[in-house]
């Protein structure tokens, strides 16, 4: 089983000053141009819905042989289903929608993609370019609106141009910092009669992402691992997306230094390895926050220091140097300045590293006598690890904790299955308790924390694996956002597994309110129980149950089952992973006081990192006080 | 804080002004002056931008810059190795008794007088903004009518041309 993350990038159109033959030139429309551009560039899954401006390309749609569409719900679906896709494939995601509020839904994905850096191409229609600018009916400028939510956006207006901005449009999406780009094509465009020829000749003489390290820069970044006593290795999602994992492996067992996994990179490296110390960050664990705030050398690699990883910028990590590696030059610097700046690819940064590093040890000494430098860091951070590892208690009323409910699920998966998280407590439990050993195996909506995401994640990433288990781990506020794809699953055969951890609460605002707001639960409560949400004898509030997700999930089509003991708790899950023909919906009914636990307080160090509620943990510099 | 010039050149695109006008107000810089342009080749435009940033933020806006897609190259212009100007065009109040003072400054600072009537004179002048401000200054006594002024726009000592490699750049690819 390969470490690299599977699928093939799409084939690349080459620029015009390559030798490679064009295709036949074959007659057609600027809808038959779209099509067969998209057969051409290898974009095999579509997402969409068609409407007026784009219903021109709909129709050799129809026809194509080589591009299955799946007719969503709702364009947002359609976005975050391309998005799944392209994470669970590692080819770029595709959707498509028509002009007006078609192309207004697919804002929210595109903002989450891009701040993930995902590939992704959205194709819209337009309204005709006589009514350009008129206000006609569905008309919205979405090139721009979409401008700061995309890494770039074409407006098409001759049908002459559909391929060579297909071309440019994956091309982008695919190569240097990923990330979704736009197309909208006018109406009157798609009809239009042009000529198609394959490859199209690139035109982006402003476009062009370093991939290759500069050798001085890695020379200094081995000399720093290898003179630092506590290095950290502060791992990102660019090293996910660059396939640089099996590099990432050596690069650390060669070292011997700590590795943290960020949200974005689970799965990057395994958690069961080690040297791995957890996730970092406001709900990362408590060795891995230690290790970045005590450490003296940061070895970013495709990370891009966010808040939520460093709480309070002016304290994060003091004591430390940083290499920071990313291929995108912005990143560096932006939020923490850098010691030894890196731009480029992570897979060849990393393994530029680790010859530097090979380098530095035969050079200076044995790596073993290098590696004995860093016995004094492990001896801390062992000893974090052993005081504080992440758990959970089980409810004193013998209800369902959320926790013990995706640490099942994550444990009873089938080898390989692939977990799409909502945003919230679930998604902070389904990053903690579910063992994530490889890549694109865990999806998630990082840094737009988009609720919504995980079901059409979930039917992306399963339209793009069908010999994969797929589970959707969402809250029951996520589930009412973007539950109606479960239809589309239904009807396309797309066999999803969805977990919602029914606390009948928006669950992380609820425990911000228990901790921050008096315990005054300010519309949070989804579900009116008999005491608006209040515990009653000491039992959870079932709530009203409206609605009901069984019935819900039922009339979609899908098998669904409800778990509220844990002694039914492997039995239904079992179950689920049992049936590979339907979409299944499990409604676990959890105890909603539960809370996600490390936490870095939103705004402050993450040296006031705590353990669980009241309990700070002791790094030693607590006797001093 | 301090103001640097930057010399952007781009592809000659529709939207190109405002996905740099975007870029600027999304990220919190802000842009002193703009002004835009064609160059020698058609299908470049420059964008000469100058803005008041620490070291910085300078880099984050010229990084940000460079990653637009149709920005095909960033200098900034040293205020010691370039030549910069603006252009202002002042509608300055004037009667018998005060047109020839007015001329007078105008001469001084090697402005030209271009419309003369009976209430006011117009006056076109090009200069460093600090040569400008001079002016201003003096006129202003006088009664400033109306008052329109240029961005800065720069370019760089000697013989040396920012436009050349990009030029390569753009006849590569097309």
């Amino acid at each position: 089983m390969t470490e690299q993350a599977p699928g093939a990038h799409h084939p690349q159109p080459r620029p015009r000053s390559s030798a490679q033959p064009a295709s036949p030139v074959e007659h057609v429309t600027g809808a038959q141009a779209l099509i067969r551009s998209l057969e051409e560039v290898g974009a095999d899954t579509v997402f969409g819905i068609p409407g007026g401006a784009i219903l021109p390309a709909y129709d050799p749609l129809m026809d194509s042989s080589r591009v299955r569409h799946v007719l969503v719900r709702h364009e947002q679906g359609a976005g975050h289903a391309a998005t799944g896709y392209a994470q669970a494939t590692g080819k770029v995601g595709v959707c498509m929608a028509t002009s007006g509020p078609g192309a207004t839904n697919l804002v929210t994905p595109l903002a989450d993609a891009h701040l993930d850096s995902v590939p992704l191409v959205a194709i819209t229609g337009q309204v005709a370019t006589h009514l350009i600018g008129t206000d006609g009916f569905q008309e919205a400028d979405i090139v721009g609106i979409s401008m700061p939510i995309t890494k770039h956006n074409f407006l098409v207006k001759n049908a002459d141009d559909i391929p060579k901005t297909i071309a440019e449009a994956f091309h982008i999406a695919a190569t240097g910092r990923p990330g979704p780009v736009l197309v909208d094509i006018a109406k009157d465009a798609l009809q239009a009669p042009t000529t198609f020829s394959w490859p199209p000749a690139l035109d982006l003489p402003g476009y062009r992402p370093v991939t290759k390290p500069h050798a001085k820069q890695i020379r200094e970044a081995a000399r720093l691992i290898t003179q630092a006593k506590r290095p950290v290795l502060y791992v990102g999602g660019g090293v996910l997306k660059a396939r640089a994992t099996a590099e990432l492996k050596v690069l650390a067992e060669l070292t011997g230094a700590p590795v943290t996994t960020t949200l974005m990179a689970l799965g990057a490296f395994p958690d069961s390895h080690p040297q791995h110390v957890g996730m970092p960050g406001m709900h990362g664990s408590v060795t891995a926050v230690a290790a970045l705030q005590k450490a003296d050398l940061l070895v970013a690699l495709g990370a891009r220091f966010d808040d939520r990883v460093t709480g309070r910028l002016d304290s994060f990590a003091p004591g430390a140097k940083i290499v920071h590696a990313d291929v995108d030059p912005a990143e560096i610097g932006k939020n923490r300045a850098a010691d030894v700046p890196i731009v480029g690819d992570a897979r060849e940064v990393i393994a530029d590293l680790v010859q530097a590093v090979q380098r530095e040890h035969s050079e200076g000494g044995t790596g073993e006598a290098a590696r004995s430098k860093y016995a004094a860091w492990w001896r801390d951070l062992n000893r974090w690890r052993e005081t504080y590892p992440l758990g959970y208690d089980q409810p004193a009323d013998g209800s369902l904790a959320p926790q013990q409910v995706i640490e099942r699920i994550g444990r009873l998966a089938p080898e390989g299955t692939i977990f799409a998280a909502g945003v919230g407590q679930h998604q902070m439990w389904a990053a903690h308790f579910i063992d994530h050993d490889k890549p694109a195996t865990w999806l998630n909506s990082g840094g737009a924390g988009t609720m919504g995401y995980a079901v059409p994640a979930a039917m992306g990433a399963q339209a793009g694996r069908p010999d994969r288990t797929v589970w959707a781990i969402d809250g029951d506020g996520c589930f009412q956002m973007t539950n109606q794809e479960l239809t589309t699953c239904a009807l396309n055969d797309i066999p999803i597994k969805v977990a919602i951890i029914n606390n009948g609460a928006l669950g992380m605002v609820r425990q911000w309110q228990t901790l921050f707001y008096n315990q005054r639960y300010s519309h949070t409560v989804l579900h009116n129980g008999p005491k608006d949400g209040i515990a009653v004898d000491g039992k959870s509030s079932g709530g009203t149950r409206v609605p009901d997700f069984v019935k819900l999930a039922e009339s979609m089509g899908c098998v669904a089952m409800r778990c509220e003991s844990p002694d039914e708790l492997d039995k239904v899950i079992e179950e689920a992973n049992a049936i590979n023909d339907r979409p299944v919906v499990i409604d676990f009914i959890v105890h909603e006081d539960a809370m996600v636990w490390p936490m870095v307080a939103a705004g402050t160090s993450n040296d006031e990192v705590m353990a669980a509620r009241g309990v700070r943990p002791d790094f030693g510099d607590l006797d001093e006080g | 804080m301090s103001k640097h010039t930057l010399s952007v050149l781009v592809e000659n695109t529709p939207g190109i002004l405002a996905r740099i006008a975007a870029l600027f107000s999304r990220r919190g810089f802000n842009i002193d002056s703009l002004a835009v342009g064609t160059t020698e080749h058609p299908d470049i435009s420059r964008i000469t931008i100058v803005v008041t940033v620490e070291d910085l933020p300078l880099e984050q806006v010229t990084k940000q810059l460079n990653k637009l897609v149709n920005v095909l190259k960033i200098v900034e212009l040293e205020p010691g190795a370039a030549v910069q100007r603006e252009l202002v065009l002042v509608k300055v109040r004037a009667d018998n008794e005060t047109r020839s003072q007015i001329v007078e400054i105008v001469q001084l600072f090697r402005a030209k007088t271009v419309d003369v009537s009976p209430e006011a004179v117009t006056v076109e002048a090009t200069g460093s903004s600090d040569k400008l401000e001079a002016m201003l200054k003096m006129l202003e006594p006088f009664g400033i009518k109306e008052l329109v002024q240029s961005g800065t726009i720069a370019i760089g000592r000697g013989a040396r041309s920012i436009t050349d490699r990009s030029l390569r750049a753009l006849d590569r690819s097309a």
